[in-house]
């Protein structure tokens, strides 16, 4: 049985909507990412799913069990949950008795106590500050104990917002290891919040899109990403070409769409005369001087505006009749001595091209 | 001036030698205004928790009152404890006028809104993420407040230490229900006022720099526990 069921969820503050008829379902045990940019809900979102706040409308059930309201529900369905903040709040404590705190308010006896939260720092690599007082912490040790404190009740679901935003590269490298050592070894679900799309991509299995306050897209990493269902998506998850074009003719799957002048071959299912918009992405285009024998169907000639450099790679934009955005190893635009100015060739397969329906 | 100079002399001679009657009023206006002060708070506590916790109606307007109930007058106090308990009054029959439960009943009155009071500030100024981190682990509404009460422990200790502190420095009520009777309702406030009028500066310049001492001995130990 799916373990959280959300159904047209919906929550306003001061009449002004901050999540809008939000469906979503977590299994047991899956590694959820909420991405979306800032501001679209996420942490109300997760607030909701983690029985902080109640929606304005809508249902969540949680194992079968109706947990919009109920407050006596509510609270035992709370204490198989649990959650980490986007700036943990430690007690004024030691941080072996802010992690016991779960654990004592559950009546579970002190030797059961001290072998859980012994395993919960091992976890997280903090045994050695059990006798700290947690405040006196930094930002990625709080957000390790924050962690341990929430995993050390077993939830079946731990939320998590934003794990990883106000920490610096190495802490978040440390905290992104730990939870994809709970996701292996713990049977608990993952339900994170996070505006990095490569970290939803990382530790994930399905992911969400969150976007202008509902779930634009929920898929696996590899259906957002290659997959997008609708512009905004596709914007989103920073898809850097996309070009308005028709789709003019169709042999079985295989497509012609008119961009501007051009024709692109695409294999898609997309009927003759619909409006379309065509995504590619620039890893996807490979640049040569001259048209060379490939077996890529598509081959358009530019003259390159710009060239900016991306640490080892180089960002290329051609324009052909329109804008295209390409990247290229710095090593190969060396060797291909490409300039701003020159003509060149680039090219990429049918099956590199993804579609989606434009309205106007 | 000379007077003041030879009682601070005598006052410190009264001291120093342990005399026994210092040291018995001493003593008795601290048991008296701890025993107030222990009564107050464990009345206070809970309903500052309450009052914190609780969105009622009128909640603002409460906390406004016990605000001003912080000053006032201690002979109020005692006029509004005296009625009841004077022979007439409707506790009269407990024959507790004059003694040193008048003066403890007199005393919890004064200061349960100055503790409940500062209670109530002291648990505002604790984060609201303290109590909401605490629901999401699973705390229920007595062990978030228990929790709460634990983050605003230091600004507790000092609401307490205030009400200490107006225990054992009135006066008014002391005289008005405790009657001042030498060994049994006699603290440091009600000697001094007796024996400043009677002209034995030494006693009460003693008994003045004492209760100081005292003060000064509780916020120390209060401190003390603050740093641990």
């Amino acid at each position: 049985m799916t373990l959280i069921n959300v159904t047209k969820l919906t929550k306003e503050y001061d009449g002004q909507c901050i999540l809008k008829e939000i469906d979503l379902k977590i299994e047991r045990g899956e590694a959820f990412a909420l991405i979306g940019p800032t501001g679209t809900g996420k942490t109300t979102l997760i607030r909701l799913l983690d029985l902080l706040e109640e929606p304005t409308s809508g249902n969540i059930h949680f194992d079968g069990i109706d947990v919009t309201h109920n407050k006596q529900q509510r609270f035992e369905v709370r204490r198989r949950l649990s959650l980490v903040q986007q700036k943990p709040i430690v007690f004024d404590m030691s941080v072996y008795d802010n992690i016991a705190c779960g654990l004592k308010w559950r009546n579970e006896k002190s030797n059961v106590i001290e072998q859980k939260i012994n395993n919960a720092l091992a976890l997280v690599g903090m045994n050695e500050y059990q006798a700290r007082n947690a405040k006196t912490l930094s930002g990625g040790e709080t957000q390790r104990v924050a962690i341990a404190r929430a995993l050390v009740t077993e939830p079946e679901v731990m939320f998590l917002d934003e794990p990883t935003a106000n920490l610096d590269p190495n802490t978040t490298l440390k905290i992104e290891e730990i939870l994809a050592n709970i996701k292996q070894e713990k049977k608990t679900a993952l339900v994170m919040a996070t505006h990095d799309m490569s970290q939803g991509q990382r530790l994930a299995n399905r992911i969400g899109v969150l976007l202008d306050n509902r779930v634009m897209q929920v898929g696996s990493p590899n259906d957002i990403f290659c997959l997008p269902q609708s512009l905004d998506v596709a914007e989103f998850i920073g898809i850097e070409n996309i070009l308005p074009g028709v789709v003019t003719e169709r042999d079985s799957e295989l497509l012609t769409v008119k961009v501007n002048s051009h024709s692109l071959q695409v294999v898609s299912h997309r009927m003759v005369g619909e409006k379309v918009y065509v995504l590619i992405r620039p890893e996807d285009i490979t640049f040569a001087f001259s048209k060379e024998k490939s077996s890529a169907r598509n081959s358009l000639d530019g003259t390159i505006k710009r060239m900016t450099p991306l640490g080892t790679l180089v960002r290329i934009e051609i324009d052909c009749g329109f804008p295209l955005l390409g990247v290229v190893t710095r090593n190969s635009a060396e060797e291909l001595e490409f300039k701003i100015g020159k003509r060149i060739n680039a090219s990429f397969k049918a099956t590199a091209i993804h579609l989606i329906e434009r309205w106007y | 001036m000379e007077n003041l100079w030879q009682g601070l002399i005598k006052a410190l001679q009264l001291i120093i030698s342990l005399d026994p009657e210092v040291i018995q009023i001493a003593g008795r206006s601290l048991w008296i205004a701890a025993t107030s002060c222990i009564l107050a708070t464990i009345v206070c506590l809970p309903l500052g928790s309450i009052i914190h916790f609780n969105k009622f109606y009128g909640k603002r307007l409460l906390i406004n009152i016990l605000q001003t109930l912080y000053s006032v007058p201690t002979v109020a106090v005692g006029l509004f404890v005296f009625v009841f308990i004077s022979r007439a009054g409707p506790l009269g029959s407990l024959g507790i006028m004059f003694t040193p439960i008048a003066v403890i009943i007199g005393q919890v009155i004064l200061i349960t809104p100055v503790i409940t009071g500062l209670t109530v500030s002291a648990l505002s100024g604790v984060d609201k993420g303290i109590a909401e981190t605490a629901v999401s682990l699973g705390a229920n509404r007595l062990q978030k407040m228990i929790l709460v009460l634990r983050e605003a422990r230091y600004a507790i200790i000092s609401a307490v230490i205030m009400g200490f502190s107006r225990a054992v420095s009135e006066v008014g009520l002391s005289l008005m229900i405790g009657g001042n009777i030498k060994g049994f309702t006699r603290t440091i406030t009600t000697a001094i006022s007796l024996e400043t009028s009677k002209g034995n500066l030494e006693l009460s310049l003693a008994l003045g720099m004492i209760l100081i001492f005292l003060a000064l001995l509780v916020n120390i130990a209060f401190n003390q526990l603050q740093h641990r």
